[in-house]
């Protein structure tokens, strides 16, 4: 009824390739944001931040990278969670190097930085595809946790090999450090989250998204209709990097606060990563958000009603989770192999119809 | 073989001079010769065939014509000049493009993104800039859009543009892959067997297509087929292949009588 | 000849024998992979599990036992029997065989067709679950597996081998359970050589390997084939599971070693047998080797973590289609 197409008239073609081209979604967009920037900042508290809501909001970012990465581009990375890790520990580097730098040139410079690296180990991406590629971006993962665990420079020599963040404030208010104020570091996720998303979203659908997409759909094809197979894949690597440190980044400061880097970035991380973006939908920036929330509610939710309500030990929980999670993405992947994205894109379909279906 | 500079065909357009030149192609895999010493030329504005039973080399030889195969030996010219060692996706940029004999198009995007990529050689605008989406990235957006919507209303694809190219049936596919090769507006269109596959209904259809853009456009066309009754009325000039070599050359009447094509077609005895 | 020469030779050969293991576990990754183009990622999940298996029925532990416990409030635990090691590898076996119907008929079967790359997706699902769901049958904890295989350094070598060196040399250091591990994982390779290429079985196994569709035309049953396949890759996992379980103990780092075996398999291609033997043998030697020369001393140790994977990512670099792939020609 209210959710329809008809009566909406394009005009223009920037109209038509607008990224919430019904008006319905146009409205209900502005209006998520408006309470994530007006009312959530008024009501969140330190439980709900750190239980739920920055995890969300920082492995969505990730999700967006490895997205752009493997869903756009089509080139599989299992090395989400070292990547997070330079980010994680370019940051700290710039923040005890240069105390007077704000948190957001810190986070975005880590980002850069990420990068840099993303490209280095993108590079075999020009020579092997498909398995091998993502069995070698596996080598960037165990190195770059060997490199941080071992080069003492990178954790500054202290004695435990831990980072820890230092207090940075923002407009007089501490966001990183000890004593934080809940608001005020849901605020600066949130900013860094929807900047983000909102460039996914442009690049994926101009010129750079198709290239993106052409080489993986059919990479032979796209060479000689004119893609460059090396700017297109290292780009990809490149941006989706970047998403990758940022979150690393403020996963380290805004988020643990202090870090060993085997513990909070290893092989697991990037599986969760990979998890996410497969649940969410391949090639979809709402899928990113989906399966981080998917990802970040469900361990939440299992735990609250099986230790909490039926009283089973933790490690069982735990054991739950698992059976669980590898459950749900075998299921998915029979059932749906493009995510919740999908499956939402079907539900606005019906909606669209509704209630005349005929 | 010499030619004068243009040659009228027998309906009255007038040929213009040499868009691509091949000097004595060679082309080998390992061991085997695909091809032997093959010379032609393609002339602005005309359509040339290049015909030939299974296994002949042609897909092989339009491969070294738009850079993905590299000859061993032999020279390719382009618009007066000689082409150097070059990687396809530059080959696409100074104005060649094609289409291919096993679909190939963008099986996860729509049927317009899927003509949009034709125009990502005309698209310039930087990453920073496509970040923000407003302003230059917009606009070029918009004005390719324009050129691609062209191509669309030009094939008769308006209704399935936003459909998923995966879901269009093998003769429409056809049709939005030879739309993704006009979007990027090249100087030599090449066509790898355009109607294989295909009822006699969508043979006539893609033969007007292929006949109108050569004639709306000016495009200059060359094209693999195996079709002969299609090849003979569409085509100016033939070149006809056979186990690698070039055993014909010339006007499709000229090659019609030619007898090493007919012994090539028909088989003959050896004795 | 100095010490550091015969210490050099030493770890020489205990890398010789991990690439034995090695191979044997990609082994199991290259029948999968030619069979049903399936990279298992489960690989060495099954490995653990295997062992987990073996373990709590030779023991007689009562499966789910925490689960029951924790519904019913009961306290069950053991069975109260000891089963014979070789009764309880057999009784493992079986449950492998198991659990390759249950793969095959509830994920392979569903996954037919689907792109490559989501099949290896649903493995990493696979390794997941089994994960938890061994851990939740079996209990985590750490577990010591003992099937009677000899352990510790072997005297006989050691002495035999003292005089080859000075005074400062006491001969060559190996496990006896290393070398028994070598020969098992050597004799299993090569019966599955033989099996592939001399049994009815084994050429269709070859069969679907090559062409899916041309084997089913031929009469081949895919699923059966999806069976036998899904089960020797079983027998490999328990086998390694015997061997890394008995060495180090039976806990989560067993499902590792199949993260070592994946650089084996980009060296020596997914889809060649000699390739996983050759590869792991390479793999084994050079990350122990390289560990003596250049890890401990210079770069503060623990380089094996990493070193396979390095090696074969600069060697594909330069050879893309591995050790004993033929040269890819691509097609338009």
């Amino acid at each position: 009824m209210f959710y329809r197409e008809a009566g909406d008239f394009k005009t223009t073609y920037a109209d038509d390739s607008q990224t919430f081209p019904i008006k319905f979604d146009r409205y209900r967009y502005w209006a998520v944001l408006a309470f994530a920037f007006l009312v959530v900042p008024f009501i969140i508290n330190d439980y709900w931040l750190n239980a739920v809501v920055l995890p969300f909001l920082i492995y969505s970012v990730a999700a967006i990278g490895l997205n752009i990465l493997t869903g756009y581009c089509g080139q599989v990375s299992l090395g989400s969670g070292g990547f997070m890790a330079v980010g994680a520990y370019a940051c700290y580097k710039f923040m005890t190097s240069f105390p007077g730098m704000d948190i957001f040139s810190v986070i975005l410079l880590s980002g850069f930085v990420t990068a840099a690296v993303g490209i280095l180990f993108g590079l075999p991406s020009l020579r092997i595809k498909g398995f091998y590629l993502a069995v070698a971006t596996l080598a960037a993962q165990f190195f770059l946790v060997w490199l941080f665990n071992k080069v003492p420079w990178f954790y500054n020599y202290s004695a435990s090999g831990q980072i820890n963040a230092p207090e940075r404030t923002v407009f007089g208010y501490a966001v990183t450090g000890a004593e934080t104020h809940a608001w005020a570091v849901y605020l600066v996720a949130l900013i860094f989250v929807v900047v983000l998303a909102v460039i996914a979203r442009n690049l994926t659908r101009g010129s750079l998204g198709r290239k993106w997409m052409a080489i993986r759909d059919m990479d032979i094809a796209a060479e000689i209709i004119g893609v460059n197979p090396m700017t297109a894949k290292l780009s990809a690597f490149a941006i989706s990097s970047f998403y990758v440190g940022v979150s690393g980044a403020m996963f380290f400061v805004l988020y643990l606060g202090a870090v060993e880097v085997g513990e909070a970035f290893g092989i697991g991380k990037s599986f969760i990563i990979l998890f996410m973006v497969i649940i969410g939908g391949l090639g979809s920036i709402f899928g990113s958000f989906a399966g981080a929330a998917f990802m970040v509610l469900m361990p939440v939710l299992l735990k609250n009603v099986m230790v909490g309500q039926l009283g089973w030990a933790t490690d069982l929980a735990a054991h739950f989770e698992f059976v669980i999670v590898g459950g749900l993405i075998i299921v998915f992947l029979i059932l749906e192999p493009h995510g919740l994205a999908q499956l939402w894109r079907l539900a606005k379909e019906k909606l669209r119809l509704w209630p005349f279906p005929h | 073989m010499t030619m004068a500079e243009t040659y009228q065909t027998p309906d009255g357009r007038t040929i213009g001079g040499q868009v691509m030149e091949m000097k004595n192609i060679t082309l080998r895999f390992g061991g085997v010769k695909a091809i032997t010493d093959i010379s032609f030329d393609i002339r602005e504005g005309e359509i040339r065939a290049i015909i030939g039973p299974n296994g002949a080399g042609k897909s092989s030889m339009l491969n070294v014509m738009n850079g993905f195969y590299h000859p061993q030996e032999g020279e390719v010219w382009f618009h007066g000049k000689k082409r150097g060692p070059m990687k396809p996706h530059q080959i696409a940029k100074q104005g060649i493009a094609r289409t291919f004999q096993n679909i190939a198009l963008f099986s996860g995007m729509s049927t317009l993104d899927n003509i949009m990529t034709g125009r990502l050689t005309h698209m310039k605008t930087g990453i920073l800039k496509q970040a923000m989406w407003w302003g230059p990235a917009e606009k070029e957006e918009t004005e390719n859009r324009e050129v691609v919507e062209k191509v669309i209303d030009f094939l008769e694809i308006q209704s399935i543009r936003k459909t998923p190219v995966g879901r269009l049936p093998y003769g429409l596919q056809k049709r939005v892959e030879l739309g993704r090769a006009l979007a990027a507006e090249p100087k030599l269109l090449l066509l790898d067997e355009p109607m294989a596959g295909m009822n006699v209904e969508e043979k006539e259809d893609m033969s007007r297509f292929i006949l109108d853009v050569n004639d709306e456009f000016g495009t200059t066309i060359a094209l693999i087929e195996h079709d002969m009754g299609v090849v003979m009325d569409i085509a100016d000039r033939v070149v006809v292949m056979d186990y690698g070599k070039k055993i014909g050359d010339g006007s499709p009447d000229e090659v019609r009588n030619n007898q090493d094509v007919i012994d090539a077609y028909l088989g003959v005895a050896h004795d | 000849m100095s010490a550091g020469f015969y210490y050099g030779t030493e770890v020489f050969l205990n890398g010789l024998m991990t690439g034995v293991l090695y191979s044997l576990v990609a082994l199991g990754f290259v029948l999968i992979f030619k069979s049903s183009g399936i990279f298992n990622y489960a690989q060495g999940v099954m490995a653990l599990f295997a062992a987990l298996t073996l373990v709590g029925l030779q023991d007689g532990q009562v499966p789910f036992a925490h689960l029951i416990n924790s519904i019913f409030g009961t306290q069950v635990h053991h069975f109260g029997w000891h089963l014979p090691a070789l009764l309880a590898i057999l009784l493992t076996a079986g449950v492998m065989v198991i659990l390759a119907i249950v793969v095959e008929r509830y994920i392979l079967r569903h996954l037919v067709n689907q792109p490559d790359i989501i099949l290896f997706m649903a493995t990493i699902g696979l390794a997941y679950f089994m994960e938890g769901f061994g851990d939740l049958m079996w209990g985590s904890e750490i577990k010591k597996l003992d099937v009677g295989i000899p352990q510790g350094g072997n005297l006989w070598i050691e002495e035999n081998t003292a005089f080859l060196g000075g005074d400062d040399f006491y001969g060559f250091y190996l496990d006896s359970l290393d070398i028994v591990a070598a020969v098992f994982a050597g004799l299993l390779v090569l019966s599955l050589v033989l099996f592939s290429q001399y049994t009815k079985t084994g050429r269709a196994l070859r069969a679907v390997a090559d062409d899916h569709q041309a084997a089913l035309s031929v009469g081949i049953s895919l699923r059966f084939i999806w069976v036998v396949v899904w089960s020797i890759a079983g027998f490999i996992a328990l086998v390694a599971g015997i061997m890394w379980g008995s060495k180090s103990g039976v806990q989560f780092s067993l499902s590792l070693i199949a993260l070592k075996a994946l650089p084996v398999l980009m060296l020596g291609g997914f889809t060649s047998i000699p390739g996983a033997i050759v590869g792991g043998l390479i793999i084994g030697v050079g990350e122990k080797m390289f560990e003596f020369l250049i890890g401990a001393p210079f770069l503060g140790g623990a380089t094996e973590n990493w070193f396979a994977y390095m090696l074969a990512l600069v060697f594909l670099v330069f050879r893309p289609q591995g050790l004993f792939g033929d040269k890819i020609i691509e097609r338009v």
